[in-house]
């Protein structure tokens, strides 16, 4: 997925509407993978991309509002904060919203939760 | 000599402290070996208010945290990963203000003015000092077990670590390895032999003493025990010693062992688990008392030490060296009583060690004597070489002073107690060894004293386990959790269980989660479906809303509901895909590196000559990197990417042989009376049949079937969710509840009928009734013998409950609102359905054959 620079560490991410409710899907930012989750209640989240444990690809996890399971093994991690529920290395999280237009709008760079 | 406690400086530290006043200056203790000694050694310190008095550092010569070393064995046999066996996490470590140098050895000690010096030039000062360095494997001497540089042989190995075991098992998994010799016959050369078979490795032991096992049993118990490995297709060479390690000339590769007076073996890999010697040559180097291993007090004081304790592996006290787990609980406890100052009066007087071990599979519990040694010992010994079980024990003045079991542990937990706290025997003795009459099970837990050891691989007492009970905790799980009691070797979880029960005193809340059908909503399979019907639900969100406590989600319940409401409602049920698994969101089996599997049906496991060049095309055009025959009689391609999936069945045009879900997956057949000299029903044409029918029908479990076409049973229809067999005269026989996977058993004979219309009839109907009874993930192998094969045929066959047209209707709408999912292809149903999740990486990285 190609992405624009709003403005320093900020990204445009183009339309919500490309992450089904109660999905994710994983973007490549800043030659960073991160995984962007919608909520049924619309909010976003988003966290880094690849789990901790062996490398399972998070976008494809099972959430809810609190955590994402990973589907290789089922790891869970907190979607606000990356931490493991599980005991696995958290994840790193983003902070991540929507604009005016509707779009995904996400931080990169050191302004983000870093764990 | 002086305790801690008495020490000035230490009754101020004792002292509370304010929140926010400067802390007082704390105590630096240091731990040299983060093992399983050393670590717990610290969480008993941490129990006694140790980090208000001590800023702690521990060194582990290993790069990791700290885990659990008797798990290895099941890391080595792949039942559990070696991610699931740490103990501690470094988090632990951080979240304890504990400042682990992992992957640092530490070389000498100044006892004079209290340094450590570690390998990596880090000198770090110490108040108190604990030494926990533990043991490592013992390499018997022999030809050719190094290389000339002086490293261990390739291919040579020891079972000692984390590292020791990945190494093992990639070794093991190489491809043009076949073949293991084991030096070792005791606990860890046999749980060594065991794990490997399990990378397909065909394994020899070779052990110098008599028996098996000498160490815990005597010859008796070591032939039968010899028995039961070798019936697990282990070859056994007792008293034989191995000379040397054979290589392959001009290479530094194994090629074999030599034995003294005996053929050479030939092996692709040699495992070394001849004993093992205590870490000692730091202490010896630091001027510290050394007999066979570090000399402590029965304060686990090192010998004329004021500030410096030993523990675990690397001691010896009063004579005695221990190479197990249970002991060394015992001696943290009063190791950290005395460095806390918690209890200056603790002392550890030696453990006797009553060991229940699992060895490769074979229940073995030995304690104190291995057979009798006096005139007048009694000798009560009971053999069953068939059946794998062997009871020995040793009575001598009415007390018991050893005893070995083999094969059978039911009174392991009475024997141990008797041992340990020499109670008088009943005067029939056979009653030691069985329990006669009515079941004792109660009384044997009742029996049981509140020290004695419930979980010896963590240390667990009765008394522990009661308290939690008593405090609240009365769930089975619950008291496991909060105790670790079970979560080791797994050995005692029956008598955890049993320990339960017996504190609730009847009142063991079955875990009220356990009879949830998922974890998020508080109720039964019967009641969730009562309550969707009569509310009228009709989405996984609308069941979240109506049904879970606070109307929350849970990531972990979705999967389950989504598949019980497609069951209960057909194509009335709408379908949210975030309550589905990623499998069932992209009809593929997710692999380890994010692609998927892709199986096409291939109904009965036949093809045809169009089939087999179309798939020959789709995996050229598309670079499959592996084309597999599975195990289910049909075509598995391998490493696909996610966004490749629409295409690739475009291209096949075939549709999916739903092999990732828990749903019906496939009929095996055999080829059946067409061509079969012996076939006596048509096999493959019933299976196709049942195939056609039944494809794709979600349950509460995979549902994998076979039709055999006479009783030789070519299509494995035995153990078959559902089997059907072709007997004599036209008559089918249908069982169910049969598995050969994780479990293996032998399906339950359902009914013999004539008709195939009939099979097909009782296939589904059984089918249905699984899917409404069934637990989440519960397979046919469990529920059958749950619900009791009597009542299954009462209701399925005699249709007892009257509700057999019920079930066929229900599981025509199913089969009636089947579509392919594959159709998705062309009209995805979600926004980047099929969009990749790791956009950055090159895919596919499994291998490519
Ligand atoms: C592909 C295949 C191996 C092969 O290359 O032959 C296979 C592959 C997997 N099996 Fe299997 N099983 C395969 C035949 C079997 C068989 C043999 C059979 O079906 O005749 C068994 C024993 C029969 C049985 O189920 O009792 C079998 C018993 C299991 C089990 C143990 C199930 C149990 O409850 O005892 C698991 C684990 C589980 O499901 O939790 C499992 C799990 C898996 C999973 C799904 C791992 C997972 O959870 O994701 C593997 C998916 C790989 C993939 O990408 O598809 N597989 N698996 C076989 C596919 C058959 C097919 O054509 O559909
Ligand atoms: C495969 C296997 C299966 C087993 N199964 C069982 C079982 O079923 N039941 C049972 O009771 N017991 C079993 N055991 C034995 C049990 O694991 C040991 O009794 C226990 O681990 C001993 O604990 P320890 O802390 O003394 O030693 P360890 O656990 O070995 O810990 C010592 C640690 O200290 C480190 N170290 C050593 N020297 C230094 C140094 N100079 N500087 C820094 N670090 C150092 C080592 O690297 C190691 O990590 C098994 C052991 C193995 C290997
Ligand atoms: S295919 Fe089956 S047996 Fe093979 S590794 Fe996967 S789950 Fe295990
Ligand atoms: S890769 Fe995520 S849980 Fe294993």
């Amino acid at each position: 997925m190609s992405t624009r620079q709003v403005s320093a560490g900020l990204h445009n991410l183009g339309p919500v509407d490309q992450i089904p409710f109660g999905e994710g899907r994983a973007f490549g930012v800043d030659g960073e993978q991160v995984a962007v989750f919608r909520l049924r209640d619309g909010t976003l989240r988003a966290l880094s991309a690849v789990c901790p444990h062996r490398g399972g690809p998070i976008a494809d996890g099972t959430i809810d509002q609190r955590v994402v399971m990973c589907p290789l093994h089922q790891n869970a991690f907190e979607l606000d904060t990356g931490c493991s529920t599980t005991g696995a290395e958290p994840l790193r999280s983003y902070e991540v919203h929507t604009d005016a237009e509707q779009n995904i709008v996400l931080r990169t760079g050191r302004s983000g939760v870093i764990n | 000599m002086t305790t801690v406690a008495d020490k000035p400086q230490d009754t101020h530290q004792r002292k509370p402290q304010s929140r926010q006043g400067k802390p007082a200056a704390r105590r630096r203790l240091v731990v040299i070996g983060n093992g399983m000694a050393g670590a717990r050694a610290v969480e008993e310190i941490l129990a006694r208010g140790g980090a208000e008095q001590f800023t702690i550092t521990m060194f582990g010569d290993e790069p990791y945290g700290n885990y659990n070393r008797i798990m290895l064995s099941h890391v080595l046999s792949g039942e559990e990963s070696d991610s699931d066996i740490f103990l501690n996490s470094l988090h632990w470590y951080q979240d304890n203000n504990i400042t682990l140098h992992a992957g640092v050895r530490v070389e000498r000690i100044d006892r004079f003015t209290k340094y450590v010096f570690a390998n990596n030039g880090h000198v770090v000062p110490y108040d108190v000092l604990i030494i926990a360095t533990g043991s490592q494997s013992f390499m018997p001497p022999m030809d050719g077990l190094y290389t000339p540089s002086g490293s261990v042989k390739p291919g040579v190995f020891t079972f000692r670590t984390i590292d020791d075991t990945r190494n093992m098992v990639q070794h093991a998994q190489y491809e043009h390895h076949h073949r293991a010799v084991v030096i070792g016959g005791g606990l860890l050369g046999l749980e060594a032999a065991r794990g490997l078979q399990s990378h397909g490795i065909d394994v020899d032991v070779v052990h110098s003493g008599g028996h098996l096992m000498n160490a815990q049993m005597g010859p008796e118990g070591g032939a039968i025990l010899r028995r039961s490995v070798e019936a697990l297709g282990i070859r056994v060479h007792t008293g034989s010693r191995t000379t040397a390690v054979l290589g392959t000339v001009g290479t530094d590769k194994v090629s074999g062992v030599r034995l003294r007076d005996q053929p050479d073996i030939d092996c692709d890999m040699v495992v070394v688990a001849a004993g093992i010697r205590p870490n000692v040559d730091l202490a010896v180097l630091s001027g510290l008392p050394v007999e066979r291993a570090i000399v402590v007090d029965d304060q686990l004081r090192v010998l004329d030490e004021d500030d410096i304790y030993a523990v675990g592996e690397c001691v010896q006290h009063r004579g005695e060296v221990y190479g197990l787990v249970a002991p060394l609980w015992e001696q943290a406890v009063v190791l950290a009583d005395h460095v806390t100052g918690a209890d200056t009066s603790s002392a550890y007087l030696g453990s006797r060690t009553a060991t229940k071990l699992k060895v490769a599979g074979v229940e073995v519990a030995s304690m104190g004597l291995r057979g009798p040694e006096r005139e007048t010992d009694e000798h009560i010994v009971f053999s069953e070489p068939s059946r794998g079980v062997f009871k020995s024990i040793v009575i001598r003045d009415n007390k018991m002073v050893g005893a070995t079991l083999l094969g059978d542990s039911r009174k392991v937990a009475y024997l141990t107690q008797a041992f340990d706290k020499g109670l008088p025997l009943p005067e029939e003795r056979i009653s030691l060894m069985f329990d006669l009459g009515a079941p004792a099970e109660d009384e044997s837990v009742a029996e049981l004293d509140d020290d004695a050891q419930v979980c010896n691989c963590n240390g667990v007492s009765k008394k522990s386990l009661v308290a939690v009970v008593k405090g609240g905790c009365n769930t089975v799980a619950g008291a496991m959790d909060a105790t670790r009691a079970g979560k080791g070797c797994g050995s005692c979880k029956l008598l955890v269980k049993q320990v339960v029960e017996w504190a609730a005193d009847g009142a063991v809340e079955e875990d009220p989660a356990a009879s949830y059908y998922v974890p998020g909503i508080p109720l039964d399979k019967p009641s969730l479906m009562a309550a969707i019907r009569k509310q009228g639900l009709r989405s996984v969100s609308a069941v979240f809303a109506a049904l879970a406590p606070d109307s929350g989600e849970g990531a972990k319940s979705k999967m389950g509901l989504a598949s019980l409401m497609k069951m209960m409602l057909a194509d009335q049920y709408i379908d949210e895909r975030d309550a589905r698994f990623i499998n069932d969101r992209v009809h593929a089996n997710i692999q380890r590196d994010g692609t998927f599997s892709v199986v096409p049906q291939m109904k009965g496991g036949v093809t045809s000559v169009q089939q087999l060049r179309r798939i020959a095309d789709v995996a050229e055009k598309h670079n499959i990197p592996m084309i597999k025959l599975t195990g289910g009689q049909r075509i598995d391609l391998l490493g696909v990417p996610k966004e490749d999936l629409p295409q690739v069945w475009a291209d096949l045009d075939m549709p999916s042989g739903y092999a990732y879900g828990k749903s019906f997956r496939t009929v095996k057949t055999c080829v059946g009376k067409d061509f079969c000299r012996y076939g006596t029903g048509d096999s493959t044409k019933l299976g196709i049949e049942i195939e056609s029918r039944f494809q794709g029908i979600e349950s509460p479990a995979k549902l994998k079937l076979a039709v055999s076409g006479c009783p030789r049973n070519c299509a494995e229809s035995l153990v078959k969710d559902v089997g059907v067999v072709a007997v004599e005269g036209g008559r089918w026989e249908v069982y169910v509840g049969g598995a050969a996977g994780a479990h293996i058993r032998k399906g339950d004979l359902l009914a013999t009928v004539d008709d195939p219309e009939d099979v097909k009839l009782l296939t589904g109907r059984f089918m249905q009734y699984y899917r409404q009874n069934a637990n989440w993930l519960e397979r046919t192998y469990a529920f059958v013998p749950r619900v009791g094969i009597e009542h299954i045929r009462a209701v399925v066959v005699d249709d007892a409950e009257g509700i057999a047209a019920e079930l066929d209707a229900a599981m025509q709408a199913s089969v009636d609102s089947y579509v392919d999912p594959w159709s998705e292809r062309d009209d995805p149903l979600t926004p980047g359905q099929f969009r990749a999740s790791l956009p950055l990486t090159v895919l596919p990285q499994v291998p490519v054959r």
